[in-house]
């Protein structure tokens, strides 16, 4: 059973624009917990307002929870919980004031779904009476998928809900999906960090309107063509430049604390050891791409 | 319906929490409707008048001695031939002229009655009221003291002539003027404001991704501010009859159903400017813009409408508060029934019927 399904969806938003979004297709099933991974631009954000039935496509059909978001957009608005990538709540009004106007809104209340939302409301029912405006980052991000949750919608979209939220709100941000999915929720979530897609069951990269690849992570992660090295030495920007420059390697990328690179045709490991001998403290060795890598190389190949 | 209390609530802590609102909201009509109630009613002092006199006796010497004596009226000087007046009245160096006729003192011994012509440039209507007022109780002054000395009835008849503007258009009826204006503006200005704001803070893609129907979301932003627009006519009238001493002559339910009408008008025309906006300044600048110039201009309070050129005229036909200035001053000041206002009813009522329909019509159910 498919929960979110998009049909060659294309939009742009003037006639002779760039697509926002090109000839998209997908298919989510349903209780999966799927990401769009893209950086800012991709067509996340397009993608969500054409399935939440905020905008309409130029082309295309898309379907949730089997409705059309065009004849049927009444039934889905009663049936998703939407998270909009900008804090939208009513910062004016505290937590409580917020929670219960949208369970209000949506026909129902605090206490009916309160089983669905306690885990994370009990983190932010402190502050209660603080108005939403001066909660922290993460608070309000709790906040507002509370008030997403609060209908218990059968399909959740967050807009890069963890964007501008710091590491240890996001890692628990993400623990509070996989509860959710436990319960049954379908969920697509967008991120532009590439290290939160390994969390995902499934994900879709995207790029300037186009989607590169929807497989699981892993699988994604096992289509990678080349062999992957990461490098380091003391001296990391000339190294950079080196590689970059060398007749040996095909791609070269900083990657934190190492450089990832692949070999070109007349390259081996053993020739670029050799290259590189005049540098200090030379570590090189073959690692498991990473997401960002598989990015990286579908961007440049496509 | 459940769904409407709540939102209604929530319209209404936005506006009781923000300080600037509640400024806007009811500072601005109290400020207004003093400002141009003591403005206008102030007393006048030191007004310069003309004197043409005919006469030249003992009676017009004495009511001339009292003029230069008040307080009010500074004598211009004291001429034989009318000419003068129309001259000093274009140079604007007066504001009233006193005529008295040939054997003034002789008619008021033998009849017991003569006359006094006052003449008045009525282009600045209430000053000229004001300067009549103030000669009318320096004559009764005058004869009140002639009857004690000579125990006869007198009667002085003043015969009045308005030049400029002879139907004192616009005098001190200015208290229609600004409700119209006000209640216009403020209407105008919040409905459009509090939706636009939902757009611009985003929380409008979360209202329209919910099964709350969109036209529920213009009812809930309509119906607050109607009920604060009410209080706030209720403010307005307060202030006219408690701080301004003017009477409302007229039915006071009368008064409110058609003031309810423009509020309504009012939002709708506020509703239909969210939907042309994406953020609160866009929406603030076209409602004052759009608002305050065309009714200040075309709603007759402060221009009379029957100077214009004819296409002015025929534009001021369209801006609502024309008629709810009309509707007003017959109301309020003039204290007819229905029967004297149902013609500009009907147009004020077909004016909102329209708005609120093209709102409701445009009011999109999707982002773009």
């Amino acid at each position: 059973m498919w929960d979110i399904r998009l049909q060659s969806v294309s939009k742009s938003y003037a006639k002779d624009a760039e697509k926002a979004v090109n000839d998209i297709s997908l298919h989510v099933e349903e209780g999966k917990l799927f990401g769009l991974i893209g950086p800012d631009g991709a067509g996340k954000t397009t993608l969500f307002r054409i399935l939440t039935t905020l905008i309409l496509a130029d082309s295309g059909t898309a379907q949730v929870g089997g409705y059309d978001v065009v004849k049927d957009f009444k039934v889905i608005r009663n049936s998703i919980g939407y998270m909009p990538g900008r804090f939208s709540l009513y910062q004016d009004l505290t937590v409580k004031e917020n929670l219960r106007f949208f369970a209000t809104l949506f026909n129902t209340s605090i206490q009916e779904n309160y089983a669905l939302i306690e885990d994370i409301y009990k983190q932010i029912e402190p502050f209660n009476d603080r108005r939403a405006g001066k909660l922290s980052g993460g608070m309000k991000q709790k906040l507002a998928l509370c008030c997403a949750l609060i209908h218990s919608p059968r399909v959740l979209f967050l807009d890069e809900p963890t964007t501008g939220v710091d590491a240890v709100s996001r890692k628990e941000f993400w623990g509070m999906l996989k509860n959710l999915k436990a319960k049954g929720i379908t969920i697509m979530v967008s991120t532009p960090y590439m290290d939160e897609a390994s969390l995902c069951e499934e994900i879709a990269l995207i790029q300037e309107g186009n989607i590169m690849s929807v497989n699981t992570p892993d699988e994604i992660i096992d289509q990678y063509p080349e062999m992957l090295y990461a490098i380091k030495s003391k001296g990391m920007n000339q190294l950079l430049q080196e590689l970059r420059n060398s007749e040996l390697i095909a791609t070269a990328n900083s990657f934190g604390e190492y450089h990832h690179i692949t070999l070109a045709k007349q390259g081996t490991k053993d020739l670029l050891i050799q290259a590189l001998s005049h540098r200090e403290d030379v570590e090189l060795k073959s690692v498991r791409p990473t997401i960002e890598d598989c990015f990286i190389n579908l961007m440049s190949n496509g | 319906m459940k769904q409407l209390l709540a939102f209604i609530h929530k319209e209404f802590l936005h506006v009781f929490r923000d300080p600037k609102t509640m400024l806007l909201l009811f500072g601005l009509p109290i400020a207004q409707i003093l400002l141009f109630g003591f403005a206008l009613s102030n007393e006048i002092n030191h007004s310069k008048i003309i004197v043409v006199d005919y006469a030249r006796d003992a009676s017009t010497r004495s009511i001339i001695e009292k003029v230069r004596a008040s307080e009010n009226f500074d004598l211009y000087g004291v001429f034989n031939d009318h000419q003068q007046i129309e001259e000093t009245f274009k140079r604007g160096e007066t504001k009233m002229a006193i005529v008295f006729p040939t054997n003034f003192n002789q008619d008021l011994i033998h009849s017991g009655y003569a006359e006094i012509q006052l003449i008045t440039d009525a282009s600045d209507p209430n000053t000229a009221t004001t300067l009549v007022n103030y000669f009318n109780m320096l004559l009764l002054d005058y004869q009140r003291e002639l009857i004690e000395v000579q125990e006869m009835p007198f009667n002085i008849n003043l015969s009045l002539r308005n030049i400029y503007n002879p139907e004192l258009e616009g005098t001190t009826n200015f208290v229609p003027g600004v409700m119209a204006l006000v209640l216009l503006l403020v209407c105008v200005l919040m409905t459009s404001v509090a939706i636009v704001k939902e757009k611009e803070l985003g929380t409008m893609e979360i209202l329209l991704v919910s099964p709350f129907h969109p036209f529920m979301v213009i009812i809930s932003k309509v119906i607050p501010y109607l009920f604060l627009s009410i209080v706030n006519l209720i403010v307005i009238l307060a202030l006219s009859v408690f701080v301004l001493k003017l009477e409302i002559a007229g039915s006071l339910i009368l008064l409110f159903g058609v003031s309810i009408l423009l509020i309504l008008a009012a939002l709708s025309l506020g509703i239909l400017i969210s939907n042309v906006t994406n953020n609160q300044q866009t929406a603030m600048l076209i409602s004052l813009m759009g608002m305050l110039l065309p009714t200040l201009m075309f709603t007759g309070f402060m221009f009379p409408i029957e100077n214009m050129p004819r296409f002015l005229q025929v534009i001021s036909n369209i801006v609502p508060s024309r008629w709810y200035y009309i509707i007003v001053k017959n109301v309020m000041i003039k204290g007819l029934g229905f029967e004297s206002i149902w013609k500009e009813s009907l147009i004020l009522a077909g004016m909102t019927v329209f708005l609120l329909l093209v709102s409701i019509k445009k009011f999109k159910i999707r982002l773009a």
